[in-house]
């Protein structure tokens, strides 16, 4: 396991997401109203890229002719075949014992730690007064 | 896994699919009312025959099992002759095909139905005791279909609500749904079985040409009928109510139920409710009837297509007399496996309906 520096905090604002490659892996992270979530950037299905998934809610229901629409914009749904993940877990509704995207772990570092390390930030030149999105891997 | 050959049946099955034929419609004159029977008399009226079982298409009955005048199946002496004593029958379930969902008018269709469900209690249940029957109901009024089973439901020889694949409307729209409330509040199962009430044609690509095709597209009609039910939520809905699809065959249930789940996995938003897979929902839910069986060329076929299916709860025997679907007394298929028989031939039928259970 070793911590990769995604971005600024800054330089990744709520409402966006982008696509990184770490240790060849690529993956997807989200900035959903300012936390971040990161998934690996294939479908379990057939691969599709999760980057370009639709982000909605949960529609739940207790009984037919009910709809709760829920969590919002913490499903992502699979650009190819609209399957559901739930974007905290990887978890999908279809199938969800069997069924998982791979997820990672995100946490924000302020940029002293960052420094002191031991994180991999090949591309960023840290500055201590800034926040980091760091991803676990 | 040991696989059975094609075999004779082991004694004391119980039989889910038999169908008693009413000679004609005077048959039911005991049990209209005298208006009715005036009617009967003064429109001209005969019998009540669909196209879907002609009489003489070879399916309708089997040739040893015609009698040298009047209808096949048309007597409880008929159906002792020729199924019960031979094959030693613990339990025959009548499913009654008389045409009473063809008519249009709602009273006359409430006043058919009410006397062919008289007649079956009275000219079959009363006279064999292995006997069971479906309660016919009259689709064309919720409310008197919902009056018929509370009406024949108190007769415990009742087992099931009988309803034809193909009818105005499908079946899992919710102005059915009192039916459906009525029969799980009663312990009896929803039987679909093939037939039309000729609202629309027969296939959903338009009228066919033939019987054969006809015949081969009602299979399609009950998985419509299945989706239907499925996606419009009766199965949550209603969380007693078993399904059962009688002489719908069953092989095309693995690639139907890929299908469906394969899009519930996209679009189940649509349908929230459906919250279990649509391969689960049926597993647990849903029963089909063994003939006939549109059997795969092999044995080994068969077995690798309850592979795909994974269960051996959902088949239940049926031999559908007088239709012919089997020569001789072979009424289980090849292929079947061994350990499972005993499932099909009784323990199936017993959980499926619950009254076959009582004293």
């Amino acid at each position: 396991m070793s911590r990769h520096v995604v971005s600024s905090v800054d330089d990744f604002p709520p409402g966006t997401r982008r696509l990184i490659t770490v240790k060849g892996r690529p993956i997807v992270v989200f900035n959903i109203e300012g936390e971040y979530f990161a998934l690996l950037n294939r479908c379990p299905h057939q691969q599709a890229s999760l980057f370009h998934g639709t982000l909605t809610g949960l529609v739940a229901s207790s009984e037919p002719g009910c709809y709760k629409f829920e969590r919002e914009g913490e499903i992502l749904r699979c650009p190819w075949h609209g399957w559901e993940f739930d974007i905290r877990t990887g978890q999908s509704y279809c199938d969800p014992s069997k069924i998982q995207a791979k997820s990672y772990k995100i946490e924000i570092e302020d940029g002293a730690s960052v420094v002191k390390g031991p994180y991999i930030a090949e591309t960023f030149s840290i500055v201590v007064e800034e926040n980091y999105v760091v991803l676990e891997l | 896994m040991s696989l059975i050959p094609p075999s004779l049946i082991p004694p004391g099955a119980i039989d889910c699919d038999v169908h008693p034929a009413v000679p004609d419609l005077r048959a039911l004159f005991p049990y209209l009312n005298n208006h009715w029977r005036d009617q009967v008399v003064q429109r001209g009226m005969g019998d009540l025959e669909t196209i879907s079982y002609p009489p003489n298409a070879p399916l309708s009955a089997r040739s040893d099992w015609r009698p040298a005048s009047g209808k096949p199946a048309s007597s409880v002496a008929q159906m002792r002759e020729h199924i019960l004593d031979p094959w030693q029958i613990r339990t025959a379930i009548l499913n009654p095909l008389y045409g009473v969902h063809l008519l249009f008018s709602e009273d006359m269709a409430a006043a058919f139905t009410s006397a062919l469900n008289d007649w079956v209690r009275h000219e079959w249940l009363d006279r064999d005791e292995r006997l069971r029957a479906s309660i016919v109901v009259p689709l064309q009024n919720v409310d008197m279909a919902v009056a018929e089973i509370e009406r024949c439901a108190s007769d415990r020889r009742f087992v099931q609500v009988l309803v034809m694949a193909l009818g105005e409307t499908p079946l899992g729209r919710r102005h059915f749904w009192p039916i459906y409330a009525a029969a799980a509040r009663h312990g009896l199962p929803l039987g679909i079985h093939p037939g039309s009430s000729y609202r629309h044609p027969v296939t959903p690509t338009g009228w066919p040409s033939y019987f054969t095709e006809d015949y081969a597209a009602q299979s399609l009609a009950l998985q419509n009928q299945l989706t239907s039910l499925i996606t419009e939520g009766v199965f949550q809905k209603f969380p007693d109510l078993t399904v059962v699809l009688l002489e719908s065959g069953f092989t095309w249930l693995p690639g139907y139920l890929w299908r469906l789940t394969k899009f519930w996995r996209g679009l189940r938003l649509e349908v929230p409710w459906v919250n279990v897979s649509p391969t689960e929902l049926v597993r647990e839910r849903v029963r089909f009837t063994l003939q006939p069986l549109d059997a795969p060329p092999t044995a080994a076929d068969l077995e690798a297509l309850l592979r795909h299916v994974d269960s051996d709860k959902m088949l239940l025997f049926s031999s559908d007399y007088p239709h012919w679907q089997f020569d001789g007394d072979e009424a289980i298929p090849a292929g079947l496996p061994a350990q499972s028989l005993q499932r099909i031939l009784v323990d199936n039928p017993m959980d499926t309906y619950p009254r076959l259970g009582e004293p």
